[in-house]
């Protein structure tokens, strides 16, 4: 091995007295990480290889493995952190751009969680969604300004197209290619089970999930990959990629080497070659283009099918939100520094974009000052955890929510952050058949259904509990947050009180 | 510590309501009689009425009750009335001191019309120009507050327990085809007048008990259609939504019902198609105007009134009818004691509107 200057951040830390030599983890590592001595009977390994996915160490049957964190350190040096030297060192062995897969893991505030939901107490009763009707259902779409009567004077039904969600959560764009094909399918049946939709990134749709229509979003990003008008009309909904939280504004690149198959004929380009998109949409380069990609897609789609059009957070965020709404879109997704993605270039992903916490707060509040947030619905992503961000994310102002990283997990990511390789053990960022197989999406979509069951049991029990039995009463209801440890300003921002007011 | 409009101050209440149906006029002693029966529901920190039909003689004209901290608030605000409206008669509304009401403001009484250069300028309907002309005195002239802005309506309201405030007003020298009550049983001591109830703009009145878990979502949405919720009251933000789907989106009561009560979906699901889609869209569009909480209102307007339950019934509420004239109340014993002899007496479902019209009334 050629010095590289790395000394691997994680071992595998092997038990011999519970290893068997079943040689399992030696099957499982896509990454050759383990390996058996013929020798000496033992099994060995390279670190070096290890990239902390965990498939060994779950697949072991005598538990003889885990990973730690390797004792290894640099002379310690707050301003040359191990990390940037590490990749500084790859940098110069490499002369590349470092790759990440996943979401921004840096230490920047979480302010989800340093916000608190309130409960009801003696004043008002709270409510039990085990005995009382607890309702999540949320529509997403335009809303007209006025009602219309007819001559009779009966209400016409004026509404623009509106999807339905069984619960305020949707799958958020990952394509057929960065994901598998058993992901995608998990994803497509849970949707359907759930009665929440899923969205195909910008990858097209594989004609075998076309049947799953009615709980599909299909997506429309620069590189126009796959895109045709029985795909637009496929779906409930189409959303026009015009950035992404984990890299804004750049554009996105599957490698060659996963574009083959249906994987090619489903993204409409030759197999082999890369497809690269484009960092902005090059019919796009100001407002009043995007409006004109918006109503295109609504000529195609005979005005059936609510836009949504997708932004990163950026500083700027509600200025362009409230560009969007004037532009004919009809929901907004907005997508934070935290979003995960198959792979960005590790320095965009760490450092740009703002968390989507705050541009949530700002965009409703800007909407609402304009007047124009019935307008729009909005929808957020990058990064919602767990039902209690949801919670938080409706109350400020939130009518629905994205989650991709969450649903992976679900899946068995563990956050190895490795997806750019295309070796993804679990078979959910792989394209490599043996990989892929292992994820099972009769079990995959199960899942999914589990854990957002569970979510919406917790989202009813929190909304019961403040006193709330229908979601739309939570909508932008920041009285019901307080912050922890915030500054005047993040308050102000975040349009709440601190905890104690 | 922070007033009533400076912070949000949570409080359980009892409401009682008269009206008649025909229109016969009755003295305000009896809506008195009847909320003092509740006098443990409310704490002394608020009490007022509404009353409908009260003054016929300037029934044109809209009645602007306005409580002042000082003279200067008060030539402030009647400079500015005088400027927009044509002001056909002033005075200080009567009352009589009794020691159970100290620290009064001044209390003043104005019948006034737009100017009609002022309204064509504005190119606003008349309702619409005075509406805008009390919030611009409520938010924008320090000590002076408009609190009742009907026509041949008022509300009369202070700290302090209803029945009190009743006596306090002379209310028995009133005549009226509708009145409410409010007694009070805030969860803090803000000793403000304009925090009592009832709230009211225009015609609309409304008295309310409860507290409504969906405030801040109510608020923020209404306030995106140009209202402004100074006093951060439940019952604030209801007439602002019920002026807004009333006046403004032209529905009708029943509709209105539907749309801050609305039917559980799973009721929605079960209703024939015409319905369901009626009900449906109702919820669609007035998603942000669904109010969850306890509450028990009775909105008082132009020619009747409305009392609802929300759609749980979290608060207490029954109905009793005698001949024309229909009871409403917090408690039943509130109805008994000025009408013992009822035709039937019920409590309505929760979501299950109340809508009594003046006969030949249809709204």
């Amino acid at each position: 091995m050629a010095v590289n200057y790395l000394y691997p951040e994680y071992e595998v830390a092997r038990n011999y007295d519970r290893c068997i030599t079943c040689r399992a983890c030696e099957q499982q590592c896509s990454n050759q990480v383990h390996e058996y001595l013929e020798d000496s009977g033992r099994m060995t390994c390279d670190d070096s290889k290890c990239v902390n996915c965990h498939r060994c160490v779950t697949l072991c049957p005598t538990r003889a493995l885990k990973i730690v964190k390797s004792g290894n350190t640099y002379k310690e040096n707050v301003n040359w952190s191990g990390k940037t030297i590490d990749e500084l060192y790859r940098q110069a062995s490499t002369g590349g751009v470092l790759l990440s897969g996943m979401g921004n893991p840096e230490k920047y505030p979480v302010y989800f969680d340093k916000i608190l939901l309130n409960a009801s107490q003696v004043t008002n009763p709270s409510i039990d969604p085990l005995r009382e009707p607890m309702e999540t259902k949320v529509f997403l779409g335009r809303k007209p300004s006025g009602i219309v009567r007819n001559e009779q004077g009966r209400i016409v039904n004026n509404l623009p197209p509106q999807v339905s969600l069984s619960m305020p959560v949707m799958f958020s764009a990952m394509s057929y290619g960065s994901i598998s094909y058993n992901a995608h399918e998990s994803l497509a049946r849970a949707a359907e089970e759930l009665g929440i939709l899923y969205n195909t990134g910008e990858g097209g749709l594989h004609d075998d999930f076309y049947r799953y229509g009615k709980n599909t979003i299909v997506q429309v990003a620069s590189g126009r990959f796959g895109v045709h008008p029985h795909y637009l009309n496929s779906g409930v909904a189409i959303e026009i990629k015009m950035g992404q939280g984990a890299k804004p504004g750049i554009g996105g690149h599957l490698p060659g080497t996963k574009i083959v198959g249906d994987i090619s004929r489903t993204r409409m380009i030759p197999e082999g070659s890369d497809a690269i998109s484009p960092a902005p949409h090059h019919d796009i380069y100001s407002i009043e283009d995007l409006r004109q990609l918006v109503f295109s897609l609504k000529e195609a789609t005979d005005y059936k099918k609510p836009v949504i059009v997708k932004i990163a957070a950026v500083h700027n965020v509600a200025a362009i939100a409230s560009g969007i709404a004037r532009s004919g879109a009809d929901i907004i997704a907005i997508d934070g520094f935290r979003g995960g993605t198959g792979a960005a270039p590790t320095r965009i992903r760490d450092h740009v974009g703002i968390p989507i916490e705050l541009a949530l707060a700002a965009t409703d509040k800007r909407l609402r000052d304009e007047g124009i947030r019935d307008s729009v619905s909005i929808v957020v992503g990058g990064s919602i955890r767990s039902s209690a961000d949801i919670v938080k994310a409706v109350a400020l102002g939130a009518d629905c929510v994205y989650i991709a990283t969450g649903a992976l997990l679900a899946l068995g990511c563990h956050l190895c952050r490795s997806c750019h390789s295309g070796k993804c053990n679990w078979g959910i960022a792989t394209q490599i058949p043996e990989l892929v197989k292992r994820l099972n999406p009769d079990i995959g979509y199960k899942r999914l259904v589990n854990l957002l069951t569970a979510w919406k049991h917790e989202i009813k029990e929190m909304m019961g509990g403040m006193g709330i039995n229908s979601i739309e009463s939570l909508k932008g209801n920041r009285l019901m947050l307080r912050g922890v440890g915030l500054n005047e300003n993040e308050l102000d921002i975040l349009g709440i009180k601190h905890a104690g007011e | 510590m922070l007033l009533e409009g400076e912070t949000r101050i949570p409080s359980g209440c009892a409401i009682s309501g008269i009206i008649n149906k025909s229109g016969k006029r009755m003295s305000g002693a009896a809506i008195i009689k009847s909320i003092a029966v509740m006098h443990d529901r409310s704490n002394g920190l608020g009490g007022g009425f509404a009353a409908y039909g009260i003054y016929p003689e300037y029934k044109n004209y809209y009645a602007m009750h306005v409580f002042y901290d000082s003279t200067t608030a008060k030539k402030e605000c009647e400079e500015f009335l005088e400027k927009h409206f044509d002001i056909i008669n002033l005075s200080k509304i009567p009352t009589r001191k009794i020691k159970e009401i100290t620290d009064e403001p001044l209390i003043w009484r104005y019948f006034v019309i737009p100017l009609p250069t002022k309204l064509a300028d504005s190119q606003l309907d008349e309702r619409e120009f005075t509406a805008k002309c009390v919030f611009r005195i409520n938010t924008k002239i320090n000590g002076a507050h408009v609190f009742s802005s009907g026509k041949n309506m008022g509300v009369f309201k202070a700290v302090g327990f209803p029945e009190d405030v009743g006596h306090f007003y002379k209310l028995e020298e009133y005549e009226g085809w509708c009145f409410t009550a409010h007694g009070r049983y805030p969860t803090n001591t803000p000793g403000w007048w304009g925090g009592a109830h009832p709230f009211a703009l225009l015609d609309y009145s409304l008295v309310h008990n409860g507290e409504i878990s969906s405030y801040d979502a109510n608020r923020r949405a209404i306030e995106m259609y140009g209202y402004k919720c100074t006093l951060q009251t439940d019952s604030e933000v209801i007439a602002y939504i019920i002026d807004y789907l009333h006046r403004k989106q032209k529905l009708s009561f029943k509709e209105i019902a539907s749309i801050i009560a609305a039917p559980f979906w799973q009721t929605i699901d079960r209703m024939p198609p015409e319905e369901k889609e009626i009900h449906e869209y109702l919820r669609v569009m007035f998603s942000a105007q669904l109010i969850t909480g306890p509450f028990s209102i009775i909105v008082g307007y132009e020619n009747g009134l409305m009392a609802l339950n929300d759609r749980l019934k979290l608060r207490s509420m029954v109905v009793g009818e005698r001949g024309d004239t229909v009871y409403i109340s917090s408690e039943e014993a509130a109805i008994r004691i000025i009408e013992p002899n009822l035709d039937k007496i019920w409590a309505p479902k929760g979501g299950q509107p109340v809508i009594v019209n003046l006969n030949g009334g249809n709204l």
